[in-house]
């Protein structure tokens, strides 16, 4: 069965995928954090650029959106915990290099033998006209369960983070039983428990 | 070109992009370098659950419900990763993940 994709997508595709693959490796090869971090972006555009041409409009424009706000967000975590963010200087920070490239080797061959040697399925698919309305009705219906529990994972996710990110929370303030008097704020004045 | 040529092609490079992750997330030392691996490995599993469902099952839901999934696991490892680096820092100035052996058995 010939492919459902154009020529013009399969190029498409074909060009994005080699440019996912070589940002991410780039991820790894260059000093600077913030260029690390840029190029972590280029991947994953190109990898909603595969999705739009998949036919999955709402994926890949959420895949884009997502992606370009975290990194914009992870270059400034960069430059606070990365002692080397503009790469300046070559470094390399890396530990148990050949181990994890052996690993990382040995995860492709595997996956790429499983994915060459099964003989996939070809039939003739019905489309859905809409992949967004098929997905919108899937999560309101038949799929409501798996978003149950992203809400609640995300809900949770809120929760922890603001709690771990907390400088100074309630042990701080009123000591370990929670029985001071008036709280240890630097500036008096804090709200009393 | 047939479909299934470029199913297989596209989840080759899901595999390299899960292999490359793999790798970045065991070699390197800095903690959001590392959450960088891990991004990755999701990227390859988003680039894989949308051919899926393209190729072998469009008139079913599963597939891009398995992408919204992992892009929800994205974010999560994201934040809770920011949060632990944040936490993790501000405790002892630790930023490298050598630095952070406390559970090492």
């Amino acid at each position: 069965m010939l492919s459902d994709l154009s020529g013009w997508a399969i190029a498409a595709v074909t060009v994005l995928g080699v440019l996912s693959v070589a940002s991410g490796i780039a991820v790894f090869v260059v000093d600077s954090m913030a260029r690390a971090t840029f190029a972590l972006l280029g991947s994953f555009l190109a990898v909603a650029g595969v999705l739009l041409a998949l036919d999955l409009v709402y994926l890949a424009v959420v895949t884009a959106l997502m992606m370009t706000i975290e990194m914009a967000i992870m270059v400034v975590f960069m430059l606070m915990f990365m002692m080397n963010p503009a790469g300046l200087m070559p470094m390399t920070m890396v530990h148990n290099a050949r181990g994890s490239a052996v690993l990382g080797a040995g995860a492709f061959v595997v996956l790429v033998l499983g994915i060459w040697l099964i003989d996939w399925p070809t039939r003739d698919v019905s489309r859905p006209p809409d992949s967004t309305r098929q997905l919108g009705e899937a999560i309101m219906g038949s799929h409501m369960l798996v978003m149950l529990l992203i809400g609640i994972a995300l809900f949770a996710t809120i929760l922890a983070g603001t709690v771990l990110a907390t400088a100074r929370g309630r042990y701080d303030r009123f000591g370990s039983g929670l029985d001071a008097q008036q709280p240890a704020d630097p500036v008096p004045g804090g709200l009393p428990r | 070109m047939t479909s299934e040529l470029v199913l297989q092609l596209l989840l080759t490079v899901a595999a390299a992009l899960v292999g490359v992750g793999l790798y970045g997330a065991l070699s390197q030392q800095s903690i959001v370098m590392v959450m960088m691996g891990l991004e990755l490995v999701l990227g390859g599993v988003l680039l894989a659950g949308g051919a899926a469902w393209f190729f072998l099952a469009p008139e079913l839901p599963d597939a891009q419900m398995l992408v919204v999934v992992a892009l929800v696991v994205m974010a999560v490892e994201m934040a809770m990763g920011f949060a632990v680096t944040i936490a993790i820092y501000r405790a002892r100035q630790v930023d490298m993940v050598d630095m952070a052996t406390d559970l090492s058995g």
